[in-house]
């Protein structure tokens, strides 16, 4: 097995594109990351691109040739669809890929475009990621269900509204130097406690915006990359998927996210490293409970200790374990079927040292992206090392 | 899975969900189990937990505990007129369900996790379609 470089990354602006189109979004990540990686695009072997509702928002299915051509490749393109873990999962499929020697160069990332639907429109678009017939149907939207998962575990563990306030404001503060985010401006513990309610007990602030974005990363092989002469210094050294039962109600506890716990398991393994290793990590903060969700299943905390982790200061940027230096997907912004590939693009960026927030983490040698669809019924999660 | 009869734009459905629906609202309400006691709720041609076809139906005494709610205000356009209301997930012993939770007269309190509830079928404010409604199980 051979070892899986980061050539190249590249993404938009997240927030609003109101006049451009999806194949648009993609073609200009593509661009970057091609520009990037040095790699001539002749060379891809393979096009892995994540998009959840393309077919609602934007009238268009069988993305994928349409983005292959925006990208000027071609080769098999083909769409990957895990909800918001959509290009967790192509990521997963190029990292795969090329591990096996199948292809030595596989672009891979995706796009959404959200903000052309009014608000009510993207929470039905958003919904159709739970169960149909049996969350849908009673009600349940997707803050709504994110909402019960954070009850259950204020009854289980304890924890507060104001812990959860702690993550938004940490994730604000550390997309405003981020020429990516969405937001780039601070807000404090008590603007996010004020705001109105989405579903209790989070709010406005614990909810991420929605966004319209793409992202693209260049995968190529070791052996690709030193007869390029490729300055690709960051390497996908672990890769892990996991799922779950797909209604809330049917899974054994509502206060753990056990398809993310297998995900890590097995991507902790292919990497040969443990959570102590790990010196950074981008985590899936759909919702602020979503962060404190996927800390413990990343096994960076333990159970009933990620809820208090962003107010002790242990997760922020001058923390022992920065989480989020990008803004996260509540700052920087969520199109869903972009966040998994711009996950590891920022991991990538903080370990290469060229990203706003790298002085955060200059001496880190090993990251962490979690990646989840739905209610975590989905969860991919990678393991990034720098080995040059 | 059943016949798959839902297609997109159209509402889907599916006819062993609703016969389920239909026995909940009679008061007939039930679960599917597998022998080793995993409970689940229709279309299932195996037990989702340990792959068993050996599925048998379990009645459910229509009353149940609050395990968590959400009240939610900012609705789906299918729940436009029934915003606010409050979501709930309560076990009823062999499978849990996910559904809306009313007071008696019809407005939507604060459940509280614990609670015993009632389980029934009743309509969506906004378009009248059918879904699972908890009462609070007075008395109890």
């Amino acid at each position: 097995m051979t070892d899986v470089r980061v050539a190249g990354v590249g993404l938009t602006r997240f927030g609003e594109h109101p006049d451009r189109s999806g194949r648009d979004l993609f073609g200009e990540a593509a661009l970057r990351a091609f520009e990037d990686a040095g790699v001539d695009r002749a060379d891809v072997e393979e096009l892995n691109y994540g998009n959840f509702m393309g077919a609602l928002a934007e009238h268009q299915g069988h993305q994928a040739p349409l983005v292959a051509e925006a990208a000027g490749v071609r080769c098999p393109a083909t769409r990957y669809e895990s909800a918001c873990a959509s290009a967790g999962v192509a990521v997963r499929e190029a990292v795969r890929t090329v591990a096996a020697g199948d292809a030595d160069v596989v672009l891979a990332g995706g796009m959404e475009r959200m903000t052309n639907l009014p608000t009510d429109e993207v929470t039905e678009g958003l919904a159709i990621a739970a169960d149909d017939l049996f969350e849908v149907r009673a009600g349940v939207t997707f803050p709504g269900a994110y909402a019960l998962m954070a009850n259950a575990y204020f009854e289980a563990y304890g924890g507060s509204r104001e812990d959860l306030a702690h993550v938004a404001a940490k994730n604000h503060a550390n997309a405003l130097p981020n020429e990516y985010a969405q937001y780039r401006e601070e807000i404090s513990v008590d603007e996010a406690m004020d705001a109105p309610p989405v579903a209790e007990p989070l709010h406005l602030y614990d909810a991420c915006p929605i966004t319209d974005g793409a992202s693209a990363l260049v995968f190529v092989s070791e052996e690709y990359a030193a007869d390029h002469d490729l300055d690709a210094s960051v390497a996908v050294t672990g890769t892990g998927q996991g799922t779950d039962r797909m209604a809330l109600g049917d899974r054994e506890r509502l206060t753990r996210t056990p398809a993310a716990d297998d995900a890590a398991d097995a991507a902790y393994a292919d990497a040969g490293v443990e959570a102590r290793d790990v010196d950074v990590a981008e985590v899936h903060d759909c919702f602020t409970i979503a962060e404190v969700l996927a800390l413990e299943s990343l096994g960076l905390f333990e159970p009933g200790e990620g809820i208090s982790a962003a107010r002790k200061g242990i997760t922020t940027a001058d923390g022992d374990l920065p989480v989020n230096l990008s803004g996260g997907l509540k700052a920087k912004g969520h199109p869903v079927g972009a966040t998994g590939g711009s996950q590891i693009a920022e991991l990538t960026r903080l370990l290469r040292g060229d990203h706003p927030n790298s002085e955060h983490v200059s001496d880190a040698e090993v990251g962490v992206a979690h990646n989840a669809g739905g209610t975590v019924a989905s969860a991919v999660v990678h393991v990034l090392e720098v080995v040059e | 899975m059943s016949d798959e009869d839902g297609s997109a734009g159209a509402v889907p459905t599916d006819r062993e969900y609703a016969k389920w629906l239909d026995a909940l609202g009679d008061g007939d309400g039930f679960a599917l189990v597998c022998p080793d006691g995993h409970g689940s709720l229709p279309p299932r041609r195996v037990c989702p937990e340990c792959g068993s076809a050996d599925l048998s139906r379990k009645s459910l005494d229509g009353t149940g505990t609050v395990e968590t709610y959400s009240v939610v205000h900012v609705p789906s356009p299918r729940f436009a007129d029934d915003a606010p209301y409050a979501t709930a997930v309560v076990d009823l012993g062999p499978t849990r369900l996910t559904g809306v939770f009313r007071d008696e007269d019809g407005s939507d309190p604060d459940p509280a996790v614990g609670e015993r509830v009632t389980v029934d079928v009743g309509e969506r404010r906004t378009d009248g379609e059918r879904l699972v409604v908890f009462r609070p199980a007075n008395g109890e």
